[in-house]
């Protein structure tokens, strides 16, 4: 296929490791006994915890209220009781109020027959209240409120939504199942955000190292005769950023520092678009997740349909845990995903895929200084000067960093990925960006 | 499940292209080996004694050094090594055996190690030592001995000094492309040469920018100036014979295309190759010696940082208006 969409500069092409658990349909994960429910999960504030030690929970009780506009509400995952309310460290190093729930008591929805609502007859500011009512955030891993994506402003026009299905990162294939397994659900959901948006096109955008889920999604809107394209494109990542799929599909750079909404378009992940048609449809909070739980040395990959809160170590337990000690647990994918320490660390909204890998798969080399090899720059998908950006940073030249893009770097991982003398390239960004942040 | 205690805390990416500058550096190594090869083979037992020398002085240089800096050892990662190996390549067979000693020790003591060691030196260590070499012992350094596959055809002239019509009268293009020529022991075999640089495209360690650049613009300005001073007018000059005698191979497709000393953008390289192939050309055809490649790439190696400077990449999402 020649007529792939893909975005022109950069990209890289690793190993998609995601025969694992690519045709391993979703399945549901431990109930866990202990959810560990932080008030962090998302961009923005942190929700308000307003529940206190001891205080019995119903299921999808509202536990963490959003504070202020850019924000997101939490809610229970499972019935129980408050045991403690702590800080604890979150995958990304982030300290987080966490609440801690012991199962028990009855379930409200599991089990039960639950009622479609029908939705036709909610306004558009009904259908965007219950996305902020039920805490609805971004589900490909940058956890942006999904309310404040769709809320327009006076004179803006949605010429493009897109559904990204592109799942670029190597390993997880959480997505992948999703659009094979929900796809009427897919499109219902589509068909919510499209009362909220009314965009002039919608196309959904699938990398074609997924030809089953094209072809699904393909013949489901062919056979409802519905006005979406369906677009193969490259397999390259970061086919899914946001801003690289925009332009691969539409050819529209979204200018430095800007959102889509400023060319015109809206981008939501399949996954949240799946949380959308739940919360819409049968009022449910987003309480659970699809998490690919996967590596080369996991007993029994597989995607699960996991509970926020749970333990990341009894999901592995669920996949009869390892063939052998893993040198890294990751949460996220293996670009942009967060090594955890600590197997006792809980599953968030952000948090895609479980991967443990064994030291070969992350084939560890010593640092040498840079070779000037500029691969560095052919590979950033942002155009920018990675080697010289890290050289600023080490020499604490951080505004002379910001003057040559440093805020554009997204931390995407291609350049650390390609550099032969393994210079931590996006570790020297991150650092960057928080020195800058503190200075000012 | 419990607690791996052993669980690897680092920053994201968590996978790798799996490369490295141990890899890259070794496996330029190997692409030069079958050049080295037909280099004893040529010239003899004495090449091979010009190539350990010129190998072991590199490594030893480098081992002193980083020792007495207190850096990290540097032996494995094969820059020295490499640099070593390129020095040798670039001696003639019976240079005497303080030369290739001295040029390695330049290479990497004043080249490389003044500047900070690997990545940091701004010309390329092994064209450097050549042409310090050269300039010190000229003498030495233009003596040549006469290859053994060929041993009656020439005595003592390469190729680029005869000029070409002189060579052709009793060399042949094959014997160019084979390497049956008198020259520095690793530059003589374009063949294996060539052979090496397959390789090093499929391996990405070098890319397509500077090769074409350089032998694009070298071979359009010698084909249409090159045939002035012979006297046979414009668009006479003997392209095939300038491309396969003196270093151009060794230096377009393992020299020039040094990673440490090329820019790092392919426009940027594009603009390195255009300038070494119009300065070796120029050298070749008006200058007063009979070979350019090194002088060259050391030439243009000077402006890398400036190019560098100016062909940055313009940053996604400050395009001027392409969206409406």
């Amino acid at each position: 296929m020649n007529n792939l969409k893909t975005f022109p500069k950069g990209g890289i092409h690793p190993d998609d490791s995601k025969e694992y658990t690519k045709d391993v349909p979703i399945r549901n994960a431990h109930m866990p006994s202990v959810a560990i429910i932080p008030m962090h999960q998302h961009m923005g504030k942190a929700a308000e915890c307003i529940v206190e030690k001891g205080t019995h929970l119903r299921e999808e009780m509202l536990i963490g209220r959003a504070t202020g506009y850019f924000s997101a509400n939490i809610h229970s995952s499972i019935p129980g009781i408050v045991t403690d309310i702590k800080e604890i460290y979150l995958p990304t190093g982030q300290l987080s109020q966490a609440v801690f729930v012991d199962l028990e008591g009855e379930f409200d929805r599991i089990g039960k027959s639950s009622n479609k609502q029908n939705w036709d007859q909610l306004s558009k500011k009904d259908l965007l209240d219950k996305i902020v009512d039920m805490g609805i955030v971004g589900l490909g891993g940058a956890t942006f409120p999904t309310h404040i994506k769709y809320n327009l402003k006076k004179g803006n026009r949605v010429e493009y939504f897109i559904v990204n299905g592109a799942e670029c990162e190597p390993f997880l294939t959480a997505d992948h199942r999703l659009m094979i397994e929900k796809t009427d659900e897919i499109i219902e959901g589509i068909k919510i955000i499209k009362k909220i948006l009314k965009p002039d096109n919608i196309i959904i955008g699938i990398e074609e190292n997924k030809p089953d889920a094209l072809s699904i999604m393909q013949r489901t809107i062919t056979q409802n005769k519905l006005d979406i394209d369906v677009f193969p494109l490259k397999t390259k990542y970061p086919q899914g950023d946001e801003k690289q799929l925009l332009k691969s599909i539409t050819g529209r750079e979204v200018p430095s520092g800007g959102l889509p909404l400023d060319v015109g378009a809206v981008v939501s992940n399949v996954g949240t678009i799946f949380a959308i048609y739940e919360a819409v449809a049968y009022n449910k909070p987003l309480i659970e997740r699809i998490v690919t739980i996967t590596g080369s040395i996991v007993k029994n990959p597989g995607n699960f349909k996991v509970r926020i809160g749970t333990k990341i170590g009894e999901l592995l337990e669920d996949c009869d845990g390892f063939l052998k000690p893993p040198s890294k647990v990751i949460a996220g994918g293996p670009m942009m995903g967060f090594a955890v320490y600590d197997l006792d660390t809980p599953v968030t909204k952000g948090m895609s895929g479980i991967i443990a890998l064994s030291k070969r798969d992350t084939s560890p080399s010593a640092e040498t200084s840079c070779i000037q090899c500029g691969r560095c720059v052919r590979v950033c998908p942002w155009s920018l000067y990675p080697t010289l950006l890290f050289k600023l940073i080490e020499h604490g030249r951080y505004e002379e960093a910001q003057n040559n893009g440093l805020f554009d770097c997204k931390e995407c991982g291609c350049c650390s990925y390609i550099c032969p003398a393994r210079i931590p390239l996006v570790q020297g960004m991150k650092l960057g960006k928080l020195l800058l942040k503190k200075k000012v | 499940m419990k607690n791996e205690s052993s669980l690897q805390i680092t920053p994201a990416p968590h996978f790798h292209s799996g490369d490295s500058t141990a890899k890259i550096m070794w496996s330029v190594v190997l692409c030069l080996f079958p050049a080295a090869a037909w280099g004893v083979y040529n010239f003899g037992i004495e090449a091979l004694f010009v190539l350990l020398v010129s190998i072991n002085s590199a490594v030893i240089t480098e081992l002193i050094i980083t020792t007495a800096l207190g850096k990290k050892p540097t032996l494995l990662d094969g820059s020295a090594f490499l640099t070593g190996l390129l020095v040798g390549f670039n001696m003639p067979p019976s240079v005497p055996g303080f030369i290739p000693v001295l040029a390695s020790v330049f290479a990497i003591a004043v080249v490389k190690h003044t500047f900070g060691g690997l990545g940091r030196n701004w010309m390329n260590p092994a064209l450097a030592g050549r042409v310090f070499a050269m300039f010190c012992w000229t003498g030495d350094m233009t003596t040549w001995s006469a290859p053994l596959t060929l041993p009656d055809a020439f005595s003592g002239a390469t190729p680029l000094k005869l000029g070409a019509a002189e060579f052709l009268k009793t060399g042949s293009y094959l014997d160019l492309f084979l390497g049956k020529i008198p020259g520095c022991i690793g530059e003589v075999s374009a063949l294996l040469l060539l052979a090496g640089t397959v390789y090093l495209f499929i391996r990405k360690i070098i890319t397509w920018e500077v090769p074409v650049s350089y032998i694009g613009t070298f071979i359009i300005l010698t084909w249409v100036f090159g045939g002035l001073l012979p006297g046979s007018g414009f668009f006479h000059g003997d392209i095939i014979f300038h491309l396969l005698s003196g270093g151009l191979i060794l230096g377009v497709f393992y020299m020039a295309t040094d990673m440490v000393t090329s820019p790092m953008t392919p426009k940027g390289m594009l603009i390195f190759g255009a300038g070494c192939g119009f300065l070796t050309f120029l050298i070749r055809i008006f200058g007063g010696f009979p070979e350019g490649v090194s002088l060259a790439i050391i030439f243009m190696n000077i402006f890398v940082p400036l190019i560098n400077r100016y062909t940055k990449p313009i940053k996604f999402g400050y395009a001027k208006d392409k969206n409406k």
